[in-house]
Order: C-alpha cells, then structure tokens, then sequence
C-alpha cells in the first residue's frame, strides 16, 4: 500500500523540483492499493497491512486497519526510493511472516507508476505472480483470477501462495467507520527502519510537462455547441 | 543492438519507432499462450544493449520480470534517452521525472502516444518453453453492450455536480443522441452512481474520443490523464475557475442540468 496526496487541478513542485509541493494537499491511499486491501479484507483470515513511506503513512496504515486489517508494518523512510530498492525491503519484511496464503499489491502508484514492485517482490520469493487483476476468486489452495484487455478477459490460475497485483474496480471499497477507526487505533503497528541502497533508478528532478492552460472558447448557448459539434462531425 | 518485444496492439510500432533511435532495432514475438514469466525469461536471455516494449500491460509486465531475473532497474513509459537519463512518464502523464537508468541492458517501455510508429520490419518468434508459470488459460469475450469508452467518438461525462446515479439519464441522453458512450468522474464510482467501467481517468480508461464533453467534473488530474487522449474537450461546469477549463478547448460556464437538456433539445431540433 502506499501513501499518495490527492492531488487537484494541478501539479505543483517544492522549488528543489524533487517532489509535489503538497502543503495545501491532502493524502490518501493509492487507488489500486485501496482495491487490494479491500480484497484482502473481503477474502478474510489474517490481513497483515505494509507500506514503505514517511512517519505520516502511518494513517494510511490506520485507514487500512480501520475497514478490517488487522496490523500493519511500516518502512520508515525519508525520501523517495526507486522500485527495485522499495522491493527489496518488502521481500525482507516479508520473509519474517512466512508462512503467508496471499500477497496483494496495487498494479502501479498513482504517483511513481513503475509498475514492478508486485512483479520483483514474487521472482525474489519465488512465488507466481499475475497482475492487473479486476477479479479473484480464492480456494482450496488455489486462485482463479480475471485481467481486462480490451473488450475481453483473460483467465490465469495459480498455486497459493502467489502474488497478485490489482487494479481500481476490482470492488468497491468501504470507507472507514467510526467504531473501525476507534478498533484501529489500539491494532499493531511494527515499524522498521531499512537502510536506503544506492539508487539503480536514481531520480534526478520532476518537470511538470509543458501545454498544460489551454484557452477554452466560451460558448454561449445551445446553438453555439451544436454547430461545434457538427463542425467536429460528430452531431 | 537493441530489443524490441512487438505484441499484438498498434503500441509496438511506436516502441520501434523509439528504439531506432537508440540503434539497430531487433524485433521479437512469441507463440501460443501469453505467460509472462516465461516469455520474459527468453527476453533476459537475449545479448541487448537495451531491450524495449510498449507502454502497455503486457509490455510493462514483461520489463519488470526481466528486471527482476537480471536484477536491473527498469523505467516504465519513458518518453526520451539521453546517455543514460530517461524522461519518465509519471502521475498519468501530468508529471514527467528525470532519472539516471543505471546498469546494462537498459530496460525501458515506451509510453504510449508519445512517439511516432515506425515500420516494424523483420519480426524474428522466440521460442519460450512452459514453465509452469501462470499463463492465459482462456480469454472470454465480453459481450458488447452499445459503444465501447475506448473507442467511442463521443463520450458525454459528469461528474459530482450530476449530484445522483438518477441525474445521469440526461447525461445518457445526450450521449444516445451523439451516437457515444456515457463515462464518468473518480468521484462518481466511489459514489457507486456508476460502475467503474464507465470511469474515464488514470485508474480507469483512458478514451480517444474526437469530443469529450465534460458536465460538473471539476478536472482533478487524475480524471485529465484519462481524458487528454480526446481530440477535443468541451467542458461544461458553473465555476468559471474549475480546473478542467483549463484542459478544455469549448467551455460553456452554467449548470449541466439545464445546459445539457438544451443541447439535446437542440440536437433533435436542427435533425427535425
């Protein structure tokens, strides 16, 4: 799971360029993410919860305990790190659960989008992995699980324990209740702090991308869009 | 020389396009059932300089094996490279990051609509034996229920200010009419007014219409990133300061519920 801020209308840097200014943003949990913890609630048994991110993730690590986990881990860091070292400190925390039915991850962040980390955190376990999930269905010891591509759906299966990595509408995730934040607050938290290795993938700046604040064309009334979209072709 | 996996979608001639320009481009396929693991096990067998796909499902999933089995770092939906700094696709395309690709190959997919195609040429199938890893078993056809969001021409939008799962059959009218598909706003999927195949953003799809009417969304960066593929962008929406006018090509400034009846009232008009 991974903490992100919710970002509005538009992207704005710190003046370092090494991140989004987010003093005036609120965070959340990454999109895909809130998908796979629902998932994990909903499948039941024992929901371990982990992120790697700054102090702060902790609520979001609350939020995930508030509709159902039932402890979280947290890998306290202070700056960004790439996929490949994110995975690595993920395989390592992960070792120390075994043994384990299922491991979920979100398809891609919202924000870093590298879409790996699922993938690498299986080959080091040597766990099958399939990704990009919109439906799992789990038993004896099995899973059967559905991807979209485009006007289809392609159906895997796998021996559990695996690795599956989810996208948005997989389900519909609940928002926390009153009495589950009250019942989250008193669950385990472990934290950890891994030590940061040298960055393989190793960011240098961010850049918002030019043509962003077009000049929209005020259009009056009715008529006025009409003629637009016969203009276009499409009325 | 560099690799390049081509699959079956229009994406990997883009990714040729973009690794041409890297050097001499040595395309690859495979056969049978798709089965990552596998086929990204014959890719890391390969001597690349770089090896190459597509910004797609597949092409992303098959890097990341490959920089898993050779332990490299891999930089998804890079747009350029230059020595060995990519630009990087990041936030759904509203954010781009620099970074130092260390290591050999270099491991990268191509974002998509970022370059032009290429002539793919001479394709060569490599041979990927069964495994044992998860593989496609079947592939269901969807049954087409009206027009697709991908490929829809038109796509009519709302947003938060449709304000209910009932406040869209205006929403669907108007798209009836313009022969498109009824999308919607995060917001509204999370509100479960609609299912989340009709959304159109970064977690959802991402359209290709020549219109995209957007009614009461507010234009969240996340929504944009599914709607920037649209040739055009006629936004409609009471704040004059909402965010999406800044995306949009047409804005009409008023409220969707009266605006929209009026343009399909008008629609039937001039058709008589």
């Amino acid at each position: 799971m991974k903490r992100v801020p919710m970002t509005g209308g538009k992207m704005v840097l710190t003046a370092d360029g090494q991140a989004l200014e987010t003093k005036h943003l609120g965070f959340t949990i990454s999109p895909h993410e809130e998908c796979a913890v629902e998932e994990a609630v909903r499948i039941g048994g024992e929901v371990v919860v982990l992120t790697l991110g700054p102090a702060e993730a902790e609520e979001q690590l609350r939020d995930c305990m508030a509709i159902g986990a039932d402890r979280g881990i947290l890998l306290q860091t202070s700056e960004e790190w790439d996929a490949q070292s994110t995975a690595a400190a993920i395989v390592d925390a992960i070792r120390a659960e075994e043994p384990f039915d299922l491991i979920l991850f979100g398809n891609e962040s919202a924000d870093a989008a590298g879409f790996q980390v699922g993938i690498r955190v299986a080959r080091a376990l040597g766990l099958s992995v399939v990704t990009g999930l919109k439906k799992i269905e789990v038993s004896e010891g099995r899973m059967r699980c559905e991807r979209d591509v485009g006007g289809a759906r392609d159906v895997y299966e796998a021996p559990l324990p695996a690795v599956l990595t989810v996208l948005e509408g997989l389900n519909l995730p609940r928002y926390p209740s009153v009495p589950g934040r009250l019942r989250a607050k008193s669950k385990p938290l472990a934290v950890l702090e891994p030590a940061r290795p040298e960055q393989k993938l190793e960011k240098l700046r961010l850049v918002v991308p030019e043509g962003q604040g077009k000049r929209a064309e005020i259009l009056e009334n009715a008529a006025s869009v009409v003629a637009v979209m016969q203009a276009l072709g499409v009325a | 020389m560099i690799l390049c996996f081509i699959d079956e979608d229009e994406l990997s001639a883009q990714a040729v396009g973009f690794a041409r320009t890297l050097g001499d481009v040595h395309a690859v396929t495979f056969g049978g059932a798709y089965q990552p693991a596998a086929w990204a096990k014959a890719l890391a067998a390969q001597d690349a300089d770089a090896i190459v796909a597509a910004g797609s499902d597949r092409g992303n999933e098959l890097l990341a094996h490959v920089g898993a089995i050779l332990d490299q770092p891999f930089a998804a939906n890079v747009i350029a490279l230059n020595g060995d700094v990519v630009t990087r696709v990041r936030w759904g395309g509203s954010l781009l990051e620099e970074a130092r690709l260390h290591g050999a190959p270099k491991l990268l997919t191509v974002a998509p609509h970022t370059q032009p195609a290429a002539e793919i040429g001479d394709i060569e199938t490599l041979d990927a034996p069964d495994d044992g890893s998860p593989k496609v078993l079947e592939r269901v056809e969807e049954s087409s229920g009206g027009v697709s969001l991908r490929d829809a021409k038109v796509v009519v939008s709302g947003g938060r200010g449709v304000g209910s799962a009932e406040g869209f059959a205006i929403i669907e009218e108007l798209a009836g009419l313009l022969g498109g598909a009824v999308g919607c706003s995060r917001v509204v999927t999370s509100a479960g007014w609609r299912p989340h195949a009709d959304q159109v953003g970064q977690t959802g799809t991402k359209i290709s219409a020549d219109l995209y009417v957007a009614c009461g969304i507010s234009g969240a960066t996340q929504h944009i990133a599914g709607a920037k593929g649209a040739k055009k962008i006629l936004a409609i929406n009471t704040d004059p300061e909402a965010p999406i006018f800044a995306s949009a090509d047409y804005a009409v400034i008023g409220d969707l519920h009266e605006v929209v009846p009026a343009i399909s009232a008008e629609l039937r008009k001039v058709r008589g």
